[in-house]
């Protein structure tokens, strides 16, 4: 960026006049994955293509002139100015809108202020005689709001099922294809293995990372923290586990049965457990469930069990993702 | 600590303007990440410890770490040699 040009030609003002002018387009110089002419050529919208079974080898001479000849007419570039100056407009105009609406949102901290009722002074004042989390940020969303947050272990959950269905080989029918393609996804073949620093740094640092997530997870009610944060650090413990030591350690204790039960029992559990908390408490009945003191660790009623669950599921699905973007199952 | 603040949001702006600057989709990646843990510290100097630990852990590690395995699927990581090639 800081390197000086001293040609014209290939100075970054000429290129904006000439963006500007509709010549060229910087988005497609300057994009890294070249497709291929053919696939360049499919891509372009065919509404007017009589043919439906047309294939993509296939030579259409007629429409590809018809095209050369409205890339070249004028009609195409004044479109494309219009475009971009529209385009350019639009962003202006969203930074516009959004800085007009935040200028009328009351002053940052003041008393006055909406968010400052009746609810929020109920969590700071009763939150730790009713949910008995010294943590008063989980005891409102493992316990206030704790529908919420099944909601958001679903969306983890579903989000990881439509990674399964996008990214999933399945080599289980055992045809040539999908073998092929099972070959085609697993990119470890070609890079070191055993890497000997990653090994022992892996060595270290794996022990620490998963201590250090198991303590988060566990004192979600004492200290900040909780289970999402401690799943995602098991997550990236796993994570860093299998890039040092390959699949075929990993695959001894976490498989996709594993991966399968674990977060189902951790969902039905929290949905449950939080079901039978809900119902409960809208009936006025008297739950049965020992708050203990706040402060010790087995305290806080059903928070510590549902942060487990929390945690299980955030950190299986973080690993289901890296595994099923590096070779396409678990 | 107030210039320490203005360091911090300054380069955050910085990171966010240069992953859209920068055409090398490695590169981008990596100032995602520095973004990312710009913005960890902020959450600490914020006083939300929990979500420094999310987003050390999730913004500046498994997010990218997928971006990476993605750029080696759909193979635009360029290895150095071919690279020089292809500007020369």
């Amino acid at each position: 960026m800081s390197r000086i040009r001293d040609n014209y030609e290939n100075s970054r003002c000429l290129k904006i006049k000439k963006w500007i002018d509709g010549e060229v387009d910087l988005l497609a110089s300057g994009v890294e994955i070249e497709a291929p002419e053919e696939a360049k050529e499919a891509a372009l919208p065919e509404s007017d293509l009589p043919n439906p079974a047309w294939q993509p080898g296939m030579r259409r001479p007629k429409a590809a002139k018809r095209r050369r000849r409205n890339r070249d007419g004028r009609d195409i570039r004044y479109f494309r100015r219009i475009y971009q100056l529209m385009s350019v407009f639009l962003c202006l105009a969203i930074i516009f809108i959004l800085l007009w609406t935040v200028s009328y949102l009351p002053a940052f901290g003041n008393a006055g202020n909406p968010d400052n009722n009746e609810v929020s002074a109920r969590y700071i004042e009763s939150g730790l005689q009713e949910t008995g989390a010294v943590n008063i940020v989980t005891g409102m969303i493992l316990d206030y709001r704790a529908f919420d947050t099944f909601g958001e272990s679903c969306v983890l959950f579903i989000a990881s099922c439509c990674v399964l269905v996008l990214l999933r080989i399945d080599a289980a029918d055992g045809d040539a294809r999908a073998r092929k393609r099972l070959r085609e996804a697993d990119d470890r073949v070609f890079e070191p293995k055993n890497d000997v620093i990653l090994q022992r740094c892996a060595c270290v640092m794996v022990p620490l990372i998963m201590v250090f997530g198991i303590y988060i997870i566990l004192n979600g009610h004492l200290s900040p923290g909780g289970g999402f944060s401690g799943g995602a650090v098991l997550g990236s413990g796993l994570i860093l586990y299998l890039n040092a030591f390959g699949f075929k350690e990993t695959e001894r204790f976490f498989t996709e049965k594993v991966y399968r039960r674990v977060t189902l029992s951790a969902l039905t559990f929290y949905c449950l457990a939080k079901s039978y908390s809900f119902f409960t408490g809208a009936n006025h009945l008297h739950s049965g469930i020992p708050l203990g003191t706040p402060g010790a660790i087995l305290s806080s009623g059903l928070i510590l069990p549902l942060n487990i669950c929390v945690g299980l599921v955030v950190a299986c699905t973080m690993y289901a993702f890296y595994t099923l973007f590096r070779k396409g199952g678990m | 600590m107030r210039f320490f603040e203005m360091i911090l949001l300054l380069s955050l702006i910085v990171c966010a303007v240069s992953v859209g600057l920068t055409k090398d989709l490695l590169t981008s990646i990596v100032i995602f990440m520095s973004y990312s843990l710009i913005m960890c510290v902020i959450w600490v100097l914020l006083q939300s410890p929990d979500l420094a630990i999310t987003e050390a852990a999730v913004g500046a590690g498994v997010t990218s770490i997928l971006f990476f395995v993605t750029l080696k699927k759909i193979r635009a990581i360029r290895r150095e040699g071919r690279h020089e090639q292809d500007k020369g």
